[in-house]
């Protein structure tokens, strides 16, 4: 699996890590109670087929990208840097 | 039928033609008492264990594809109750003590193999941890045998033991670990489910599961509509959608661990050896096949399937551990879905809905504990309460905080373990 970094290019994934599903760009309020934490923080949609995730380019720019890709394939779609994703859903 | 070396002998001479199929291929009825989603080795050890145990035989198991072709024949087969924490380490126990007695038990032959296991260690905390780790064994009633060096190198002589980055300090010997013959097993629980009168459906893929004021009444599939008032999850790496059938959202995610298998060769591995840095084990198949493994490939995944990065890792790790296996050839490759928790411990427990079971969470460890699972899981269907050895292993623990069976002292996360 390569992944394309949105500063760096095509990168092997070795470079990256991950850091799970892309759950933190809907990151509950800090009073949203214990429930929103709790499903925040374990439960997970798990899908079969599209995904977002959240790769950290920990051995090249320190850039965190959300990679949608499928679960099914490995085929990637896109990539983008997780602050533009966050700022487009804001 | 039974299987005996009178009846071998018996068919030998008669061209083998008495042979039956194991179990039958029914159609499915309209209705069971229970029905257990997912015919891999824990769904099966479940049925049996319904039918043997509390004499629930108006049962069915449905798979989606064919008995023995998900994990439970994907595997490394080992087998082992090493496990620290307590609420794993009496369930382990207690699975192993079944895999004892399972080849009588099922009157098949398991091909089970107590040939001991040895966990190395590198340095001195390591071996300070493997010591505290081998007393809660031994405390728990199980096996457990601190080696040093010399120790280790009496059972191992092939090992690199003064690599310059991981020399050999010692290791934990477990002489009740080993392996056993992970299709067996799967036929073997397969064949014992069906001699009680459980129905075997195949090819029957589960498609959505009815449920009515909060009570669980059965289940929609390929095969057509089942009702049962009891309704067990058992599907491992599928875990999160079928529970979504049933509007439920889990702690797991799905990742792929790989394994290898070399070409067949002479005897030369004797037990099954874990390498306690840079992740990698080994044992040798009764065909000869070196069987290795190692870690995760850390991104979620139902690909069945690995990237190269973790291949090439695992490789590196056998050629620093052993280099006397440099020179075999590996045959192939594959993955298995492992369905991981946050905290790497498994889960067996009721649902919100009524009647409604899940036993899901097994992570990279299921096929050692595919006795205990059904058994522990069968008491909780049968019974509504849990059975003794499981009873830590709760849904609600991720919610709480309390009882995180967190064995490796990572964390509880999901990209930890």
């Amino acid at each position: 699996m390569r992944i394309t970094c949105p500063l760096c290019g095509e990168r092997d994934m070795r470079e990256f890590y991950y850091q799970g599903d892309a759950v933190a760009l809907n990151r509950p309020a800090p009073d949203a109670g214990p429930d929103a934490w709790n499903d925040y923080v374990h439960d997970r949609e798990n899908p079969a087929g599209i995904t977002k995730d959240m790769w950290h380019h920990q051995s090249g720019c320190s850039a965190w990208v959300v990679v949608t890709r499928s679960t099914l394939t490995h085929e990637i779609f896109k990539t983008e840097l997780a602050s533009k994703a966050k700022r487009a859903k804001s | 039928m039974r299987f005996s070396g009178l009846r071998v002998l018996k068919e030998g001479l008669s061209g083998n033609k008495g042979w039956t199929p194991h179990w039958r291929d029914p159609e499915p009825k309209a209705e069971y008492d229970a029905v257990i989603i997912g015919g891999g080795g824990h769904g099966l050890s479940t049925a049996y264990y319904l039918a043997k145990n509390h004499g629930m035989t108006n049962i069915a198991v449905l798979e989606k594809g064919y008995i023995g072709g998900g994990n439970v024949g994907r595997n490394t087969t080992i087998v082992r109750a090493n496990y620290f924490l307590q609420g794993n380490s009496e369930f382990y126990s207690h699975s192993l003590r079944l895999w004892e007695g399972l080849e009588e038990d099922l009157n098949y032959n398991v091909m089970h193999s107590q040939r001991g296991l040895i966990n190395l260690f590198h340095s001195d905390g390591q071996r300070d941890a493997f010591a505290r780790r081998g007393n809660a064994m031994v405390n728990q009633g199980d096996d457990a045998e601190l080696l040093d060096r010399d120790g280790v190198r009496k059972y191992l002589p092939y090992l690199d033991f003064d690599n310059a980055r991981f020399p050999v300090y010692g290791g934990l010997l477990h002489p009740r670990g080993g392996t056993a013959r992970h299709d067996a097993v799967a036929w073997g629980y397969a064949r014992g489910a069906d001699q009680r009168g459980v129905h075997l459906l195949q090819n029957c893929e589960v498609t959505g599961i009815d449920i009515e004021n909060g009570k669980v009444r059965g289940v929609q599939t390929t095969r057509g509509a089942i009702r049962a008032k009891k309704v067990g999850i058992v599907v491992a790496g599928r875990s999160g959608q079928v529970a979504a059938m049933a509007g439920m959202r889990l702690p797991i995610e799905s990742h792929v661990l790989q394994a290898f298998v070399t070409e067949g060769l002479k005897p030369c591995i004797d037990h099954v050896v874990s390498f306690g840095m840079g992740h990698f084990y080994i044992s040798q198949s009764d065909k000869g096949g070196l069987v290795f493994g190692g870690d995760l490939d850390f991104y979620a995944t139902y690909a069945q399937r690995g990237n190269l990065p973790m291949k090439e890792h695992v490789m590196e790790a056998g050629m620093t551990l052993m280099p006397m296996i440099g020179k075999a050839k590996v045959l192939r490759s594959w993955g298995g879905i492992m369905d991981m928790t946050p905290d790497g411990s498994p889960i067996i427990d009721k649902t919100e809905t009524d009647g409604l079971f899940i036993d899901c969470g097994w992570c990279y460890g299921g096929f050692k504990a595919v006795p205990g699972s059904g058994f522990s899981f069968a008491h909780l269907m049968a019974t509504g309460t849990h059975h003794e050895p499981a009873v830590k292993f709760r849904l609600d623990r991720f919610r709480t905080g309390q009882n995180l069976l967190d064995e490796e002292g990572t964390g509880s996360q999901h990209n930890l373990h």
